[in-house]
């Protein structure tokens, strides 16, 4: 097994838990889950449903916090954030990828790329030439004008996709990106995350239910009742 | 400018409910500002009144006259500058529908008191020349196309009998609240056709107005000139012309405070309607107020969305309702001149019809901000798809 370097590490997961309260009972869904990611991996997490798998990628995603353990993502340890630092952590460090692609109705493709732009200190010129090249590297730029309602569901999700690494983060989060979209669609999205991987180096943890979907990931690891089981590479 | 493209988007989003509350907003708007001009005309009386003018009426009531011997006895109080006198004439031209306030005056003492009746020198002197001429505003006039020279024939209610009436002069207001609905006639032709008709009616005045030389003397002076006449047949009662104006307001005072109440009860509704409105938009977007969250935006932005598109509505409805208040008004001051002659939007009404769109906006977004802001992301995108 090679050794891997401190640096390569780009999140590592020490004894997280994580449990909700419904009613007055605690339902535990993570229990002292331990994992290390390598940066430039593609890993997939794979598990029945209520197994933890979407909170698991919260809390790496820094949108859920930790009942216990910590996560650190780049070097920060993020349980230890509050909501202020979290949030500028979030816009800077994490893209996101959802299963129904969750664009701005009332936006066009190009001002929902621009979004999380609006966060940082760039000029009007300079978020164009993010926005134009996010959208070119998912081949939407002859879109850029139309709203959401008139895209279909696979080019939405490409438009989700040119939203989550406009700002060029170091991992992006997908939960079930093709969980909504027929088997074409699915298709050129995985093509598209596995091309994200592979020529831009970014780090992409993805939920999935999928064993397709999952079979364009380097590792799956699968969760089961809030405790990871296996490791398939 | 993003903010500002996305919150009017938003607003538009559900065109049908977006109008239908602007509406809304526009109407209550316009209620407000109409019933309280409504109140404002009211007191368009009291307002118009000088301080520098006292009024002596009989003290046992109003409908009592007093004697016109009585003028030069006040003329000779101290802080007394002139006196004048008048009768409610009750007259009724054509029918009581085209009702109209019309007085018996001495015309010069009482145009010398009334410096706000603006008359043309000519037509004046005409007016104090002719024992049969009136004079009337030009509201009044308007309203029945009266001209200078017309004949104008006056059913009497008080004083019974057709009375003749030939218009001398048209008199404007000095002041935008001066009322220009006003009818005067000579005093003396109605003495003297008293004196042939009902003699025991002659010779008495309804109210005297009385001039000060100076305002500030109206106590000391209203509490002289009744002494004067203490233990006579015909007590007098001496105030001020606002005071006398307020006796008048106040016997509806009841109505005033209703009207009031309902004009603020109307923003209390529309503000419950908006927050409704924003309640169900946030509602409807917590998922995407999610969305913003995950992707950096914090608190604030959230609550700069939901706060700006409920002003955006609120003023939106706010400044249409203030632009429809200034035509409504003109047509509602036509059509109830006779009643509320002085019919003007004032400044404060204004103010307060802005005050309220702001206040409206605000509190409508207050409950959908708290609900918003405090939405845990994770918790919000579960509530998507």
């Amino acid at each position: 097994m090679a050794v891997i370097a401190a640096q390569d590490i780009i999140v590592s997961l020490s004894s997280v838990s994580k449990s909700y309260r419904r009613g007055d009972q605690a339902v535990p869904v993570l229990d002292g889950i331990s994992f290390d990611i390598v940066r430039g991996e593609f890993l997939a997490l794979m598990g029945p449903s209520g197994s933890g798998k979407s909170t698991l990628l919260n809390l790496i995603a820094g949108i859920d916090t930790v009942d216990s353990g910590s996560i650190v993502v780049n070097g920060v340890d993020i349980a230890s954030l509050g909501e202020a630092d979290l949030a500028r952590w979030r816009a800077a460090n994490v893209g996101f990828i959802f299963q129904f692609y969750n664009l701005i109705p009332v936006l066009t493709a190009y001002e929902n790329v621009e979004l999380p732009l609006l966060l940082t200190p760039l000029s009007r010129r300079e978020r164009r030439e993010h926005v134009e090249t996010a959208l070119a590297v998912v081949s939407l730029q002859d879109r850029m004008e139309h709203h959401p309602s008139q895209l279909s569901g696979g080019q939405q999700q490409r438009v989700a996709i040119a939203r989550a690494i406009v700002t060029d983060p170091a991992i992006l989060v997908a939960d079930e990106p093709t969980g909504d979209l027929d088997r074409v669609s699915a298709g050129e999205i995985l093509g598209l995350m596995g091309r994200l991987n592979a020529e831009f180096g970014k780090t992409i943890i993805m939920v999935t239910h999928d064993p397709r979907a999952a079979e364009k990931a380097h590792i799956i690891r699968q969760l089961e009742k809030g405790v990871l089981n296996d490791v398939s590479a | 400018m993003f903010l500002l493209k996305l919150l009017s988007r938003n607003a538009l989003r559900h065109r049908l409910r977006t109008l239908l509350t602007i509406l809304g907003i526009t109407v209550a708007i316009l209620a407000f500002g109409l019933l309280r001009t409504v109140v404002g005309a009211w007191y368009a009386g009291v307002n118009a009144s000088s301080s520098a003018r006292l009024i002596t009426r009989n003290a046992v009531s109003l409908v009592f006259s007093l004697p016109i011997a009585y003028q030069e006895r006040i003329r000779r109080i101290e802080g007394v500058a002139g006196v004048s006198y008048a009768n409610w004439f009750g007259g009724i031209f054509i029918n009581e529908k085209n009702f109209f306030p019309n007085f018996a005056i001495e015309p010069q003492s009482y145009l010398a008191l009334y410096p706000e009746f603006v008359l043309d020198p000519d037509e004046k002197r005409a007016f104090i020349l002719d024992r049969k001429g009136c004079a009337v505003g030009k509201k009044l006039a308007d309203r029945f196309g009266w001209k200078v020279g017309d004949s104008v024939p006056l059913k009497g209610t008080i004083f019974p009998g057709n009375w003749e009436f030939v218009v001398r002069a048209i008199y404007t207001g000095a002041e935008k609240s001066t009322d220009e609905s006003q009818f005067f006639f000579h005093w003396e032709y109605l003495n003297e056709t008293l004196k042939k008709t009902i003699p025991r009616r002659a010779d008495q005045a309804g109210v005297y107005i009385v001039g000060l030389k100076n305002p500030l003397s109206a106590a000391e002076v209203s509490l002289a000139l009744d002494a004067v006449f203490k233990n006579s047949l015909a007590e007098t009662m001496t105030e001020t012309e606002k005071a006398f104006q307020l006796s008048f307001v106040s016997m509806t005072e009841a109505i005033v405070v209703a009207i009031r109440i309902v004009s603020f009860v109307v923003i209390i509704i529309i503000m419950i309607v908006v927050a409704n409105t924003m309640a169900m938009t946030a509602r409807e977007r917590i998922g995407e107020y999610a969305i913003f969250k995950a992707l950096g935006f914090r608190g604030y932005h959230i609550a700069g969305m939901i706060f700006g598109e409920s002003l955006f509505i609120a003023l939106t409805g706010g400044l249409t309702g203030i632009l429809l208040t200034f035509p409504v008004a003109r047509k509602f001051g036509e059509v109830m001149g006779a009643f509320l002659p002085v019919f003007q939007v004032d400044r404060m009404t204004l103010y307060l019809d802005i005050a309220f769109c702001f206040l409206v906006g605000v509190v409508a977004a207050l409950f959908p901000t708290w609900r918003a802001v405090r939405i845990r992301v994770a918790d919000g995108l579960r509530r998507i798809g």
